[in-house]
């Protein structure tokens, strides 16, 4: 990639909530609900002296991508880590709740987060039960939840395990998906499980093409606030069944998945038993070199068909 | 504990030229923050409003606030501010932000 490319970019990675929203969206098209000059503030981190943030570090409206009406959010990742409070899970919970009545083609859910806000507890983990149980009854509705992934907070935590119920994740290979974080497993396991500071590590466990390879991210797009638009545009038109069929394929692949990798050390032990030629490679080559070398080796059940 | 911190300015006795809405900017980071202007009728005056997690700076917010009046021709407006220990420079920085949007907006 030459340096006039680099320049044409927009990167995800770098913009604020609002700005990837604007980059995402049909210029001019994007209506706030609940914006900042409503200050619907979280009521917990203010009696802890913390804080707060005037639209609780997640923006939600509507708009139109490519002319459809979608829902959106986007969570701020300065704002504490992007996790979830009960103001915040609040109002994703409210925006798939308004998908059912709104007649609208999708919902896009910009995820940069830790997962739940731990100031507010028990607050933040219902919240986060009413996400997925509004998230369900969206897709029972027919209406395509698309997660996007390419933040420095990366994905995790109980909204880690919520992205992987929707209808398609496209991730950066700058984003990161997982539940527990690097931190969290070398305080439970111990540096020889898995050293934290070990950034390489971090990214090639838990990063966007290590989720790609194994079906978990259905896209892996360039660091481009432009790129991920593309494919998300094409995806809004491609709700996936949610039936009792769908799920017990899911799990028959994730079980297989078990047997085949599951004495792996290392993502890197996983690339090469796949069949990967240059899998020790993988983590420099850039996204072009990537999609061209892995494609033989995709996994195909329980994820969309490249077209 | 926060400490919350209200300031008044006497406003532009002729503003540059009538606002509407509201403009927002930053992020309530450590080092940071996010400051909101609204246009609302004060009489001709204006008023701040900050909630900030770094206790005993009153005075440094006067400074920079009277920078930010004298450097615009303001009326009829107030700015809430959520602090998270912005410096001085980052403060002014977002302050002219979310200026120069309410600008634009008024202008539309």
């Amino acid at each position: 990639m030459n340096l006039a490319d680099w320049r044409k970019r927009d990167s995800f990675y770098e913009a604020s909530a609002r700005r990837r929203i604007l980059g995402l969206l049909d210029q001019n098209s994007f209506q706030e609900l609940l914006g900042p000059a409503e200050r619907i503030t979280s009521p917990h981190l203010e009696q802890l002296g913390f804080p707060v943030s005037f639209d609780d570090g997640v923006v939600i409206g509507s708009g139109l991508l490519n002319g459809k009406k979608v829902l959106i959010a986007a969570q701020e990742s300065g704002f504490m880590g992007g996790a979830v409070g009960e103001v915040h899970g609040a109002k994703i919970t409210g925006l798939l709740q308004l998908a059912l009545i709104s007649h609208v083609t999708a919902v896009l859910l910009v995820l940069d987060t830790g997962g739940v806000r731990l100031h507010e507890a028990n607050a933040g983990l219902v919240a986060i039960s009413e996400i997925l149980h509004a998230a369900f009854r969206a897709r029972e509705a027919g209406i395509p939840i698309l997660v996007l992934i390419g933040g420095n907070n990366g994905c995790y935590g109980g909204m880690g395990i919520f992205a992987r119920c929707c209808d398609y994740i496209i991730m950066s290979e700058e984003g990161r998906l997982s539940v527990a974080g690097p931190e969290v497993i070398e305080t439970a396991g111990g540096v020889e499980e898995f050293d934290s500071r070990d950034r390489a590590l971090v990214w090639r466990t838990m990063g966007g093409k290590h989720r790609y390879l194994l079906g978990e991210a259905d896209r892996l797009v360039v660091d481009d606030i432009k790129a991920f638009r593309e494919v998300a545009i094409e995806l809004i038109q491609k709700p996936k069944p949610l039936t009792l069929e769908s799920i017990l394929q899911e799990h028959q692949r994730l079980g297989e998945r078990l047997v085949a990798y599951g004495e792996c050390k290392d993502a890197l032990d996983i690339w090469k038993k796949i069949g990967i030629p240059e899998f020790d490679a993988i983590p420099l080559m850039d996204n072009d070199a990537f999609h061209s070398i892995v494609k033989p080796y995709l996994p195909r059940e329980g994820t969309e068909e490249e077209t | 504990m926060m400490e919350l911190l209200k300031f008044e300015f006497p406003g532009h006795r002729a503003p540059l030229r009538p606002m509407r809405g509201s403009a927002f900017a930053g992020v309530v980071n450590s080092g940071s923050l996010e400051v909101l202007i609204e246009s609302v009728d004060l009489g001709g005056r204006c008023q701040v409003e900050v909630k900030t997690s770094a206790n005993g700076f009153r005075s440094t917010w006067d400074a920079v606030l009277e920078d930010f009046f004298a450097r615009n021709r303001f009326a009829d407006i107030k700015v809430s501010i959520n602090d998270f220990g912005a410096t001085p420079a980052v403060v002014s920085l977002r302050l002219d932000q979310a200026a120069a949007e309410i600008m634009e907006m008024g202008a539309k």
